[in-house]
């Protein structure tokens, strides 16, 4: 038997001086936050916690909270699909020069641009909008759209950088200008891509949107910052179940839809 | 060519009929998100917005804010680091029950021949914590918590395990299944334990993808802790959120700052444990 082991493994001391580092980060962090998990599991801290969670029910069902909450609901879907969409513009036309159609300069500015828009978290984005158009879903749309145009122009820009430029160059050698070789020699190669990116990126927003309203930004989650600021936790509750919900089908619809186009 | 131009548009009735479609679906959705550009031009929200670009610059490095923001970023990064070691010990025991690779009943007897069993509930059951575990988005979990515990991290560290256990234990599952399952079938047919085959048979095949996961999530959680603050959750969030308040442009610059630079940082942290693997 033993002449058939393998030899054995050479120790790897940088492995073991990373699990190392990575257990002091561990143990520091918990340190230095001064959490104490065991703090969590006493009698008195269970109590004040099933407390907490027992005010939340019964969910507040009734006809009035019920119809706010559609309403809610629907101005969710509206944020989303409205910043969805002016970030496909928008992302659309600062794409044309980050892919390189006009110049160097033109390109490293714009991509410069995009990595701005794309590096300030939505929800930055939402309480700087706040300031500058008011408490409300347009501020949401607002932000969605600024957020969401910095990844879909990064996007659209690579996918344009992709394309073969045999139809768009047949076109202008045959005399077309510019614009038409785009949309009749690039443009046709391109949609169907750019269109899963930004249904993809419509989906992530539905979630996003939700929570946005916490900053004063409108829909659900503005709802839910209302409800529980006033300690209407039963109202809180139905919010709660209401995302869920909102979310769960997302889920399930883009599920299917890729099913069914696959 | 053709000498003559087609006497219409072939694709008019379906372009129309989608215009008009879109068009229909847009309207009430302008009016549900109270589209209106003209008040990014009032003249209060000009004025507000004007000084407060104005205290943009020049940014605050003071002594004293600056002390307070390395403070408040170690607590982000400690934040996240504390977050998703918790999700783990939550995550990869529930990752294990979810996964069908480990699964005795799967050598017994082949797919096709195998009826409903008390494990293939546990690992439904499995799959269903996960979901739940995953379906409230971290920040929602942050703004229950900073109710049920007072503000500061403790609220942010939970709302992260809470969520990215699910997110983690989901993917955890999905990768052991995705490894080559034959030195895994293998062990466990000659008779090893299922810790023995996961560490042996499956966890050699998919380590560097489970790291490589986990350092994502990391980055992911950096990013998430720095939100949380806005609710209240500590960590530079909060500070932003503060400086937003009291519309304090030059610290918010500041934060700014360091917040492009921690999300550069961990970047390089993450692209260094990658590539050690």
């Amino acid at each position: 038997m033993k002449q058939n082991m393998p030899p054995r493994p050479r120790y790897c001391l940088t492995c073991a001086a990373t699990l190392c580092a990575l257990m002091v980060a561990v143990i520091g962090s918990f340190w230095y936050l001064s959490l104490e998990v065991g703090g969590l599991f006493t009698a008195a801290s269970l109590r004040h916690i099933a407390q907490f969670v027992g005010s939340f029910f019964p969910a507040d069902f009734s006809h009035a909270h019920t119809a706010k909450i559609w309403q809610g609901a629907l101005e969710t879907l509206a944020i989303s699909a409205l910043g969805t969409l002016l970030a496909v513009i928008v992302g659309m036309l600062l794409a044309l020069p980050a892919s390189g159609r006009a110049g160097r300069i033109a390109k490293s500015l714009t991509r410069f641009l995009l990595n701005f828009l794309r590096s300030v978290p939505e929800l930055v984005w939402a309480t700087l909008m706040v300031l500058a158009a008011g408490l409300g879903p347009f501020a949401g749309t607002l932000a969605l759209a600024l957020h969401t145009s910095g990844v879909l122009g990064r996007l659209f820009a690579e996918t344009l950088e992709n394309t073969p430029t045999a139809a768009a160059a047949a076109l202008a050698d045959s005399g077309a200008v510019a614009t038409t070789a785009f949309f009749y020699g690039t443009l046709p190669q391109v949609l169907p891509q750019l269109l899963a990116y930004s249904l993809y990126r419509w989906e992530m927003n539905i979630r996003m949107a939700a929570v946005l309203g916490f900053v004063g930004a409108g829909g659900l989650g503005q709802m839910l910052y209302f409800s529980l600021s006033l300690f209407q936790m039963p109202q809180a509750c139905t919010v709660i179940l209401a995302m869920l919900f909102l979310v769960a089908v997302v889920d399930g619809s883009s599920a299917w839809l890729r099913k069914l186009l696959a | 060519m053709n000498p003559r131009t087609p006497p219409r548009d072939p694709a008019l009735l379906p372009r129309l009929s989608l215009t008009v479609l879109a068009l229909a679906v847009l309207w009430p959705m302008l009016l549900l998100a109270e589209f209106n550009p003209a008040a990014l031009f009032d003249a209060k929200n000009l004025k507000v917005m004007r000084h407060f670009l104005a205290t943009f610059l020049p940014p605050d490095f003071s002594p004293d804010f600056l002390q307070l923001i390395a403070t408040a970023t170690l607590e982000t990064l400690a934040i996240a680091t504390a977050g998703i070691a918790l999700a783990m010990c939550l995550g990869v025991p529930l990752a294990l029950i979810a996964t069908r690779s480990l699964s005795l009943s799967q050598i017994a007897m082949r797919a096709d021949s195998r009826r409903w069993q008390g494990s293939d509930a546990l690992r439904w059951a499995g799959r269903g914590v996960l979901m739940l575990l995953r379906g409230i988005p971290e920040i929602v979990w942050a703004l229950l918590l900073v109710r049920a515990l007072g503000l500061g991290p403790a609220a942010g560290v939970l709302a992260l395990a809470i969520t990215y256990s699910g997110m983690l234990g989901k993917v955890y599952a999905e990768i052991l299944e995705s490894g080559d399952a034959r030195p895994t079938l293998a062990l466990l047919e000659s008779g090893s334990g299922r810790l023995a085959a996961l560490g042996y048979g499956l966890l050699p095949g998919v380590l560097r993808e489970l790291t490589s996961y986990t350092v994502y999530r990391w980055e992911c959680a950096v990013r998430a802790s720095i939100i949380m603050g806005f609710v209240g959750a500590g960590g530079l969030g909060q500070l932003m959120e503060l400086s937003m308040r009291m519309l304090n442009g030059g610290e918010v610059v500041t934060i700014f700052i360091t917040f492009l630079l921690m999300v550069m940082l961990a970047d390089g942290i993450s692209h260094v444990l990658r590539k050690m693997t």
